[in-house]
Formats: structure tokens, sequence, C-alpha cells
């Protein structure tokens, strides 16, 4: 591209990030966010909202529902409810798994960034874990917006070439004769795991079983355990 | 490109860290870039593809030190500028231009609900026939194109077998530069993890990922 886009690009980068920290530290950023003085992406967020209204390029009420919609409506549960679906009901599992779409559906959930649904089932045998090792690509309607570790640069490059070393790191060793299957989003198929059911859990209702699933287990850094209830990991 | 986005391999890039209970969003302004980029999209000057180039075209540097939404922020700039929504100048003051003329914002509450609720299909309902077949063993072309692709370095060059054919999609290596949709098949393609990483990876092990036709040759 040209020189001029360059130096714009380093302009805005310079005037939106002068507090820039990498991903990794986001959490301990977390800490310090209601500080008195707004960092500069604040402002210049700030003062292009404002332009933008000003124009009548944006609908303020129509931003608000955006926010909202993945703040407040859409997230794991929707996944944990699929997964308690899948698990309560063999037929429901078998067109999951063969036309994620379709299942997903039924649930009532859908929609921008799961428009393309595969559906990737763990076993004692296999285990699937997903990565977006390009950008962020994540399945909205059943996770919500992705984490800030997933988005980061250690995991999209350090799960493709080392993905047990990886799940080590969220605590999950895997046996050795485990096969692991590594997903990557590099086109607008989102994926999302089926965990493998934990034992202990028979008898209990779908609803319950919901309780237990985690986003960490949908994305496949994390296996469901019977202890995990209460957590929203 | 070869960009810096394109990390999958990549060693010290540092700890993997999870924060417990994490909030959607951290700051007020991650939730106002979020939603600006879908409103902003609505205008219809640009698509997915164009917006993901938008980002990879921050210089390694910067991208690495800057957040993932300050990212959105430096992305989005640019694409209403080319986009001719705004001026720079605009950015800068924070203003419009003297005498511009107000516009009616396309993306409206009913609409912002169902582009949540429908999404922005990337499949085409057209007749391509596909080049590859599944459980045939294929080759990821060596080609590095300057401009957007979704086709991963750590896999030019190496072999792996065809596992699902996803269907018709528009390849965003045509569509992210305006030179059309272009639709054809994507595949899921199976490469076995030592083809990748050589003996360091476990035998049993391997890597799926999303292929278009046109990444792919007979191998």
């Amino acid at each position: 591209m040209t020189t001029t886009r360059r130096d714009f690009l380093t302009a805005a980068a310079a005037t939106a990030g002068a507090a820039m920290t990498p991903d990794v530290s986001q959490a301990h950023q977390h800490e310090h966010e209601h500080q008195a003085v707004p960092s500069d992406p604040a402002l210049r967020v700030k003062s292009l909202e404002s332009l933008l209204v000003e124009k009548g390029l944006v609908d303020r009420a129509a931003l608000d529902t955006l926010v909202d919609a993945y703040e407040h409506k859409i997230g794991p549960r929707n996944g944990a409810r699929v997964v308690a679906r899948a698990w309560s009901d063999s037929g429901y599992k078998q067109r999951l798994l063969s036309d994620a779409d379709a299942a997903i559906a039924e649930m009532g959930y859908g929609g921008l960034q799961g428009e393309h649904m595969v559906v990737v089932e763990n076993s004692v045998r296999v285990h699937n874990l997903v990565v977006c090792t390009l950008c962020s690509c994540y399945p909205w309607p059943v996770l919500g917006l992705p984490p800030v570790w997933y988005k980061s640069a250690p995991y999209r490059s350090r799960s493709v070439i080392d993905p047990r070393g990886v799940l080590r790191e969220f605590g999950l060793e895997l046996p050795e004769d485990v096969e692991v299957r590594l997903w990557d989003s590099t086109a607008e198929l989102r994926y999302l795991v089926l965990p493998e059911r934990p034992a202990g859990t028979e008898g209990m209702s779908e609803e319950a079983l919901a309780e237990l699933v985690t986003r960490d287990a949908m994305v496949g850094v994390a296996k469901v355990s019977v202890s995990k209830v209460g957590t929203v990991r | 490109m070869n960009g810096i986005h394109d990390m999958g391999g990549m060693h010290g890039m540092g700890p993997i860290v999870e924060e417990k209970n994490e909030p959607v969003f951290h700051h007020e302004w991650e939730r106002r870039i979020f939603a600006m980029n879908r409103a902003m999209g609505a205008w219809g000057k640009w698509n997915l593809d164009a917006s993901r180039h938008s980002r990879e075209l921050i210089p390694p540097a910067e991208y690495l030190r800057m957040s993932y939404y300050e990212r959105w922020v430096a992305g989005l700039a640019e694409l209403i500028v080319q986009g001719g929504l705004t001026t720079r100048a605009e950015i800068e003051s924070g203003v419009p231009v003297a005498g511009s003329v107000k516009a009616a914002p396309v993306l409206t509450v009913e609409k912002a609900v169902a582009l949540v609720a429908k999404g922005v299909p990337a499949s085409r309902n057209v007749p391509v026939t596909a080049r590859f077949n599944v459980g045939q063993r294929v080759r990821a072309r060596n080609i590095n194109p300057t401009g957007h692709t979704r086709l991963p370095r750590y896999a030019r060059g190496k072999v792996g077998t065809v596992y699902l054919d996803h269907g018709i999609y528009v390849f965003p290596d045509t569509n992210a530069h305006f030179l059309g949709e272009k639709p054809q098949h994507v595949y899921s393609v199976r490469f076995a993890a030592r083809e990748l990483w050589g003996d360091q990876a476990a035998p049993q092990d391997s890597v799926y990922v999303d292929m278009w036709d046109d990444y792919l040759e007979p191998a």
C-alpha cells in the first residue's frame, strides 16, 4: 500500500494506543480501568463516535442494541444448552454432528459469526481444540465474543504447533495415546467442541447438565467435570 | 500477505493468560468500537475480508503492541476513509467538515437485531465444480501473495488429505480487494502434525485447516 496509508496507520496507532499494552497484560490493565483520566483509546473512540453520529452515519440506539446483545444475551450458556441437549438426546446429537446449523437453530440459536457451524466430538480417544491463528474467528451465537486469551498472540501462535503444551498450561494433561485434532478457523466455518459427558452425571436433567458445561470445554482447552459447578469459565 | 497476523507456529509470544470471570468488554470504548465496526459495515463500502485486511496492514511492531480492540480502532479509521465516509481531517478533529450533508444511519435498531439474528452468510448458492474429492491427497500451494489471504504460512507446500467439502464460499483473496467474490469450494484439509512440524509432534495428532479450492493442488 501507499506511504500515506502506512503513515496514517502509524498515526492512528500512536493516537489509539499511548497506553498500548500487549494482549497478555489486559487482565492486569483491567484492574486500573476506573482511573479518573480516560486512556487515549477512550478519547479517540469517543471522538470517532461523536463524529459518526454527527454525520448521521451511525445510530447510537443501534450501537447500544449490538452491545447489549453480546454483553447480556448471547454467550456460552447457549452453547452449554446445545451440549446438554446432545448429551441427553442421541437423535439430537446425530443431527448436531451431521448438520450443526440446523441442530443449533432447533435450539433457537444462530446468526452473526455462526452462519456456518461445525461441531466436533471429544471422546476417550480423540481431543479436539479450536483456534484462529490468523485473527479471532469464534462461534458467537453459541459462545458469545471470544475471551482475550483466545485472541492473544500466545494462544494463536502456539496452539497449532504445541497443542499438548497449551492444554497443559490450561491444566489439562492428555494421555499420550489420545489423538489431538486442532481446528484452525481459517475460513467462515465456526467450530464448537462437543465435550465428553463426565462420569457420575447419569440421570441428571438437561438443565443440570448445562450448568456443568464451560466455555473452555467448548473451545477444547478443558474437560467438563462435575466439580466445576458454579464457575463461569 | 506474510504479516505478523499469520502467527501459527511462532515461538516467544509468552504465556497464555486466562482472566477469571472475564467481562465481555473491559472498557466502555471497547463496547463502542465493537458496535461501530458493525454499524459502519452496514454502509456496504467494504466486506468482512477487507476489514480483516485493514487490521493485517497495521505495521507488525504496532500490531503486537496494540490490544485487540485498539487494532479495531486503527482498522475502522482506515476503512471509513478508504470508503469515502469520512476524511482523515474529520477523524482527527472529531467534527464534520463545514457544509457536509447529514446522512441517515443505515443500521437502525431493527436492522441491528436482524444482523445479530441472521448474520451475513459467506456461502454462495452457485454451481461451481469441486476440483478435489473427500479422501484425496492434496498439497497446499506455496504462494506468497502480498495482499489478503487465508492460507497460513505454516501449511504452504505441505501435503494433507481432504476431510470434508464444506460447500461453496466467497474467496477472500479477491473479495478483500474488491476484485470479485470468485465463489469456490472450501475444504477441511487434514494435515498430520508431523507433516507440519516434524518429529517433535505426536504421530497421531493432526491439524485441520479450511482451504479454498485455489489454495490446493493435487499431491
